[in-house]
This record gives C-alpha cells, structure tokens and sequence, in this order.
C-alpha cells in the first residue's frame, strides 16, 4: 500500500482501485509506524470504498484497528448516495466523556480523598453485572430513549445548564424506540446510571497545565490544581444490543459480497433499514447522555455530602466519541448535509458553530480526551480550520498499544495500584484483574496524541488535567 | 479433543477458537471461552438452569446470537454460566426459509461476591469469524468486542 508523507503529521493514502477518494492521516512518526503495525491503514482505504463518501477517508492519531472501520476513524457521506454504518459508529453508541469543573483546589480536598472516592464508589454502580440503582419501567426507558439528559433533569438530576453544556443538548431529536428489539430493551433495563467496565473509568482529576488561559478561563478552568471531575462512559448493553441487530439486519438485507470487508455492512442513510438504524442509534445516543447525567448528579452530591458543598461544581462539557450525525460541511466549495461517522473520534467545532453553547461560541467547542487509567487527560478547543481538515474531527484517547493477555501477564492489578499510590493517586477498582487489563502501559501516549491534534489544528491544546482519585469499573 | 478452546493475542479486544466433534460442542466451547474472558467458569456453581434458544438465517448469525444470549443471560438475569447442559442445533424450514434453530440448557449460578467478574465482553462481531470443517472435527473463531 502506498502511503505518502505530505507533511510532518500528514500521511496519505493515494485513491487507488475501488477507493472513491482518497485516505488521510494525521500522525507523527511514532504513531504511523504503530498504525502500521495492525489493520489500520487497510481499514482506512476500506472506508474509502463506500458509496456517497465525500472528500476524503480521515484517521485520526490515536487510531487503531477496529471492526470495519478503524477506531479514530471519521468518515462523511453524502445523504442521497451515501451510507450509514453500524461498524461506523462502533458497538458502544455514544461512548463519551463529561467534564466538571469545581472550585475546590487540591489542598481543600487533600484529607477527603479517600472518603470522596469511597462515596462515589458506592453510589455510582460500576463493574460487570453490576445493576443501577433504579428498576426501571418499559414506560420510562422509552421515555428516556426520546429524552436523553432532558429526562434525567426533569427527574431532578442536575440542572438545566448541564443540557445546554451537551452536544445536542442532551437529546438527539430523531430518536425513536420502534424499531430496538426487545432484547435491547431489555438489556437497557438493569444498566441505567452505571459505569460499566472495560476503559470506563471515573476520575477525580487536578489541572497540572494551562496552555491557553483565555479560551480555559471561558471554560471555567482556572489555576493549576484545581479539582475536575471526569466521566467516561456509553451506552452500555443496549447500544450493544442495537449495533449487533443492525449489523445482522443490514447483512441480511443488502448482503456484504460488495464490500471489502464484512464489518463494513451498511445500508444507504436513506433507505428504510438505514433510517432505523440510525433513529435507533439516537436513542441509544440518548440513554448514554441520561447515563451520564445521573452519574455526574450522584458525584456532585457526594462532594455536597463529603465536602460540605458542591462549590462551583458545574458540567464544562460532555461529547460523545462513537456516533453518526447529520452536520452541514463544505464540500468543494458548497454547504450540504452529511452524516458524519465518527468512531473514536471527538467533534472539534470552531469558533462560531450555532451547534456550540453560547458560552463558548466564541472560543469553540471543548473537546475532552481521557488518556488511560492514571495517566493525563487533555481538554482542547475546536477549530475552524479543522472543519477543512477532519470535518471538525479529532481525536479520542490513547488507543491500545498492547493486547489484554499480554497485560495481564505482565501486571498486577495490586501493584498498578500501589504504584498509583506512590505517585499520589488513589484507586478503587470493581476488579483487579480488570486493573491490570487496563494498565498505562498497554496504551499510546496520549501526550503524543494531543500533540498531533495540536500542531494540526484538528484541536488545540488548552489544559492538561492529571487524576489525583480513579475509580475503575 | 485435546482442547476445548484457546484464548489467542488481540491488540484491543478478545479472540478465541474453539474446537469440537459436532457443531453443538463447537458452540459449545464458545460459549465457555468466552465465559472464560469474563469469568472463571470452572469455579461457578451449578446452581440455576436457563434455557436458551436462537434462531437465524446462517450458522455464523447463529453463532453470534448464541454467545450474544450469554451476555443477555449475565446483563439482564445476573447469571453466570458455568457449564452447557444440552444443546441442539437444526435446519428449519419458516415459510419457505431456510433458517437454523439452537436450543440449549445451560447451569450456573448468580452474580455474587464470590465470584469475580474480571472483563466485560460488550458484544460479539464478524470480525475474522469462522466456522470451518477441520480432520478431527469443527473450529469457531470468534473476535468479542471488549
């Protein structure tokens, strides 16, 4: 395969055989000899393949192989000729992050750590199996399903300012639950308001770097060490569900011998398959933002508990990193509609979107990127020039490096956690064998991943934020 | 068969293959090696009796609906599967369709503090899927998405 340096973070994959455009990536040295060590780079080229995709097939730097399509791939397609994919979107529909600020500096909380920790533990349902606190109703998951956050803040968790603070706000309106199986449904039951496991986590986290103070001070970041608080997590067993029927639906229908790879199964954005898919997907989108919304409600009461008050606790910004969405973009020169997938991948908008808060129309869009367990997370800023770029894409965390057998041969999940303790931050895990599945050193750096988007300006550096408490599904 | 299973490398995610004489023991082993990237499924007791049936259009959506039932069987039921008492596979005919129907017994126990719940296998993909005829038998390879 022939991959062209452009530039010293572009690499491309010139239009060759049954591409219709052309494939890009965004990566340093490093990162493109780890892309070539896997599926990666074939994948791209796949996505290239696809009938209605514009422009061109972009990877993101801190992708890796995934299912169909890379993981940090972001593709757009046009919605007459083009296609929508489950395998686009990834099984985790709406896997995302949600950042809150607070006014409580490292020192205010140092002697409360442990017992923050230990409540937050408690209160939010993390690990395999483990069920949410309420039982729901088949009235209230469809509810949910049509409001997302919406519903969880009309039920009194947290406020609306925290919608306002959501891509979508909180709610994607084309959402339907007609067309989930039951067995979706039923999956969504247990899990609501829970964590999960896997690369989920929970972090009490501390500023280490301001890099950008004005666009950080209009997103309510600070001074060094003050206290945030991360949430990355999905849609769990029902947006699972969903991605696996629809796959199965989809082959059923339109069958896979066209296409290079099985995963890649689609169907097009217009048709009757795909349109439920992607109402389905929305919902899905919307139980993950509900999730979301309750788990941060929970943290903000237990630091009211612990603390004594929740001071200046308020959501920065919550985004989602697995999903299809319908954006206007420039193509050759003219606005249209596109779907726009991105699986591991963050929207990075610049200043002026009417999609971003008003709060921050200005500056742009933050973009949250959790680096793994116990190591950096980053917060940047959406850019204009990303929009030509990426389709205002960058992107969404560091990205495995090493397979989960090999870390468990190599790791402790008692010694990770001794180690963390060494360097002042504290873990409560569901599991230790989990731990060390998802040790530090089985990832990319995500340093070097920020660093990429940054000297791009697929997103720019803002603050680099460092965990002081995880908490691990 | 020597072996029922084994675990193989997957950078992100994990990947088995499973052996057997039929079909049903082929699935059958699946389902446990799959078990055994979550849990340990020789520890769990024999304690409840579920039963499972799928239906699908070919062997390999059959496959992924079985081991999908697995995950439903833990997420929604809070069970843990400890071993496959019977299981059946046949060809049917549904209004002219030619589909493939599995019916299995399965035992195990509940979710509990006893048992440790390790990983988390959020779904079953196509993903270098294979079900193939092999001298001594059949071989399925499944990557799960973790």
């Amino acid at each position: 395969m022939d991959i062209i340096k452009i530039s010293e973070f572009i690499w491309e994959i010139p239009k060759s055989g049954e591409m219709k455009v052309p494939a890009r990536i965004y990566a340093s040295d490093r990162l493109i000899e780890m892309a070539k060590r896997d599926q990666t780079l074939q994948q791209a080229r796949n996505v290239a393949c696809l009938s209605g995709i514009q422009r061109m097939s972009y990877v993101m730097p801190d992708a890796h192989q995934g299912y169909g399509f890379p993981i940090g791939g972001v593709a757009a397609f046009d919605l007459d000729e083009g296609i929508i994919s489950p395998g686009g979107v990834g099984y985790d529909i709406n896997c995302g992050v949600r950042l809150l600020r607070t006014d409580f500096m490292e020192n205010d909380i140092v002697s409360k750590k442990k017992e923050l920790l230990a409540e937050i533990f408690k209160e939010v349902p993390a690990g395999v199996g483990k069920g949410g606190i309420t039982k729901l109703s088949d009235r209230v998951l469809k509810e949910i399903l049509l409001k997302g956050a919406r519903w969880a803040v009309e039920e009194g968790y947290g406020s609306a300012e925290d919608l306002d603070r959501t891509e979508e706000g909180g709610q994607m309106k084309e959402a339907s639950f007609e067309f989930i199986s039951e067995r979706a449904l039923e999956r969504g039951i247990p899990q609501l308001g829970t964590l999960g496991a896997g690369n989920h986590f929970l972090e009490i986290q501390k500023v280490d770097e301001i890099y950008d103070e004005k666009v950080a001070r209009v997103f309510g970041i600070v001074e060094k060490d003050q206290i945030l608080v991360m949430i990355h997590c999905g849609s769990r067993g029902l947006g699972h569900q969903i991605a696996t029927d629809y796959i199965e639906l989809m082959e059923n229908e339109f069958g896979f011998k066209d296409l290079p790879d099985r995963e890649l199964m689609n169907a097009p954005f217009k048709s009757k398959l795909g349109q439920q898919y992607y109402k389905s997907m929305c919902a899905a989108v919307n139980y993950a933002f509900a999730n979301r919304q309750m788990i941060a409600h929970w943290v903000r009461s237990v630091f009211e508990k612990v603390m004594g008050e929740a001071r200046g606790m308020r959501q920065i910004y919550d985004v989602c990193h697995n999903v299809a969405k319908v954006e206007r973009h420039t193509v050759n020169g003219k606005e249209k509609l596109l779907c726009v997938h991105r699986k591991g991948a963050t929207r990075s908008f610049g200043p002026g979107r009417p999609e971003i808060p008003a709060i921050y129309r200005q500056a742009g869009q933050p973009v949250l990127i959790p680096g793994s367990m116990g190591t950096a997370s980053y917060v940047l800023v959406g850019t204009l020039e990303a929009e030509e770029k990426s389709f205002s894409s960058t992107a969404h965390g560091a990205g495995r490096v090493m397979s989960r057998n090999e870390a468990l041969r190599r790791f402790r999940g008692e010694q990770i956690r001794d180690e963390l303790a060494r360097k002042g931050i504290e873990l409560k895990a569901a599991s230790w064998k989990g731990v060390a599945e998802e040790a530090a050193a089985a990832y990319k750096d995500v340093d070097e991943v920020v660093k990429v988007s940054h000297e791009t300006g697929l997103g720019r550096l803002v603050a680099r934020l460092v965990p002081i408490g995880v908490m691990k599904g | 068969m020597e072996k029922p299973y084994e675990i193989l490398e997957h950078m992100a995610d994990g990947k088995f293959r499973a052996y057997g004489r039929t079909l049903e023991e082929a699935f059958t082993n699946a389902a446990l090696a799959m078990a055994s990237l979550m849990w340990d499924w020789e520890k769990i007791k024999l304690e409840r009796k579920k039963k499972v049936k799928v239906e699908a259009s070919t062997l390999e959506q059959l496959i992924v609906r079985f081991l999908s039932e697995v995950i439903y069987l833990l997420e929604v039921r809070s069970f843990l599967l400890g071993r496959v008492e019977t299981i059946s596979i046949e060809e049917i005919k549904l209004n002219d369709k030619k589909l493939y129907r599995l019916e299995a017994e399965v035992t195990g126990d509940d979710v509990s503090p006893e048992y440790e719940i390790y990983g988390q296998v959020k779904a079953v993909t196509y993903n270098d899927l294979k079900i193939e005829k092999t001298d001594d038998g059949l071989v399925v390879q499944i990557v799960v998405d973790m």
